[in-house]
């Protein structure tokens, strides 16, 4: 099941540059929640924030707090650890190209020690279903690589490597932005599924889509989270006028 | 900026604007036709009505083009939204002016004879109404909105009363129960064309604050609204 965040006073800096300021938000577990804004908002960093990423790229450093389930993911745990509970996937599909697809889904319980074959058997077929990929690879599992798939398909491998580990939260940062409508379509179908399980926090730049998949929904703009609503309230009637100028186009 | 999408709007504007105008020519001239029996001012207002209808199709066309292609958002969504139904009710307007012109044609065979009505006074009422109505759209202002609102009660007023004295004077008079129930009638046709200017009143407001008054809901119970942006 999902796990809710909370996120406290969160400030995010590269170098001497403030990229976040004073982000405070809760998501709630089971539920998709949307965060837009345009380039260079501080989105992707948010969310980079909540896996620990983000201290990843040097001369970087956040402040504040940020709580998975009961997980202090500033104080006291791990990277590795925080990453088995929070799944990501990127903007562009990143299959290990020289895996198979069965090896690519089972990545990340491999190099976690995981050695039961039957089980593993068992969790890259559900995780691939879970995806809804398995119709289109069951017979190729082991034949294919991760890079002879098309784009969506990729996708989708990807969303399957991240749920395998069983993660309580899915960080999403633009994952159709490289897709076909189809293929767009598929992963917005199962972001709808999969929120049954997981907590999603998706970031996007196709307002469309946020309206579409997220109960909830963040706008950023120049670092800080300017409103944060129900989905609907957003794209409807938002309360403040730099978000308003924002989904009606008239920004920039 | 979106340019286009700008454009696009204000056309769907100005589009409804002129509709508007000819809607409240038509209401104008059925009821100057029936105090004045005059069937000339009739033939227009029936004349006008294919206008009003063609403009009605447009308007529609037009909504429906910007919602498939510009996907709208926020003040510009509930902006749609409300002309359409707006474009709805105006075209009911010019339902109404063209039942009180036919029912003109009708009366005017008949001798004129002297009733306890003012259709007048009413005509004049429920013209400031659908003025105003329009007025609250132009200026994207919910408070002009509101006193058209207010002003319905004044209206549905003046039918009750109508209804009461016409009745009273078919039973006192019956040779004249054709021309009373005309009258009856004509207020009738002029209260719902009240009813419409509160209609559109109300999806004023809905685009201006994101409120639903409709049904006696409050706007006072929305929420803040940003300031209004030109669509």
């Amino acid at each position: 099941m999902g796990v809710g965040i909370t996120v406290e006073h969160l400030n995010a800096f590269y170098g001497k540059t403030q990229a976040l300021f004073d982000i405070n938000i809760v998501v709630q577990a089971n539920h998709a929640t949307a965060l837009i804004g345009p380039s260079g908002c501080g989105k992707s960093t948010f969310i980079r924030c909540l896996n620990r990423m983000h201290e990843t790229i040097p001369d970087t450093r956040v402040e504040g707090s940020v709580r998975i389930g009961d997980l202090s993911v500033y104080n006291g745990t791990s990277a590795t650890q925080l990453r088995r509970r929070v799944g990501m996937v990127f903007q562009k599909p990143n299959p290990f190209p020289t895996m198979s697809i069965y090896d690519n889904v089972a990545a990340g319980l491999k190099l976690n020690g995981f050695g039961n074959r039957k089980q593993l058997d068992e969790i890259v077929q559900k995780s691939l279903h879970s995806s809804a990929l398995w119709d289109e690879v069951k017979d190729s599992l082991h034949k294919k690589s991760g890079a002879s798939l098309s784009g969506g398909q990729q996708q989708r491998l990807c969303i399957a490597r991240a749920l395998a580990v069983q993660p309580e939260v899915l960080l999403m940062d633009e994952p159709c932005s490289a897709l076909d409508p189809i293929s767009t379509g598929k992963i917005e179908e199962l972001i709808f599924q999969l929120k049954e399980q997981y907590t999603i926090v998706i970031v996007t730049h196709n307002m469309q889509q946020a309206a579409r998949v997220a109960e909830f929904t963040g706008f950023f703009l120049l670092g800080k989270m300017i409103e944060f609503d129900k989905t609907e309230k957003i794209f409807t009637n938002p309360s403040d006028k730099r978000t308003e100028d924002y989904v009606t186009g008239r920004f920039g | 900026m979106r340019t286009r999408f700008q454009q696009q709007m204000e056309d769907l504007r100005e589009k409804l604007l002129r509709m508007g105008g000819l809607a409240e020519l038509a209401v104008d001239r059925a009821t100057q036709a029936y105090t004045q029996r005059d069937l000339t001012r009739c033939q227009l207002v029936l004349e006008n009505e294919s206008l009003i209808n063609a403009a009605e199709r447009e308007i529609d066309e037009m909504a429906f083009d910007i919602l498939a292609t510009q996907q709208p958002a926020a003040v510009d969504l509930r902006f749609i939204l409300a002309v359409t139904k707006i474009n709805a009710d105006l075209e009911r307007v010019g339902d109404q002016a063209v039942n009180i012109a036919e029912r003109v044609m009708d009366l005017i065979e008949l001798p004129a004879v002297e009733l306890p009505v003012d259709i007048g006074r009413m005509a004049t009422a429920v013209s400031a109404m659908v003025r105003r109505a329009l007025e609250s759209f132009v200026e994207g202002k919910a408070e002009l909105a509101q006193a058209v609102l207010e002003m319905d009660h004044v209206v549905d007023r003046m039918r009750d009363e109508a209804f009461i004295t016409l009745v009273r004077k078919m039973n006192e008079e019956p040779q004249v129960t054709q021309q009373a129930l005309d009258a009856l009638l004509v207020a009738r046709n002029l209260e719902r064309v009240a009813d419409h200017a509160t209609n559109i009143s109300e999806d004023v407001i809905f685009w201006v604050l994101g409120a639903d008054v409709r049904h006696h809901a409050h706007a006072a119970s929305a929420s803040p609204r940003p300031e209004r942006t030109e669509p």
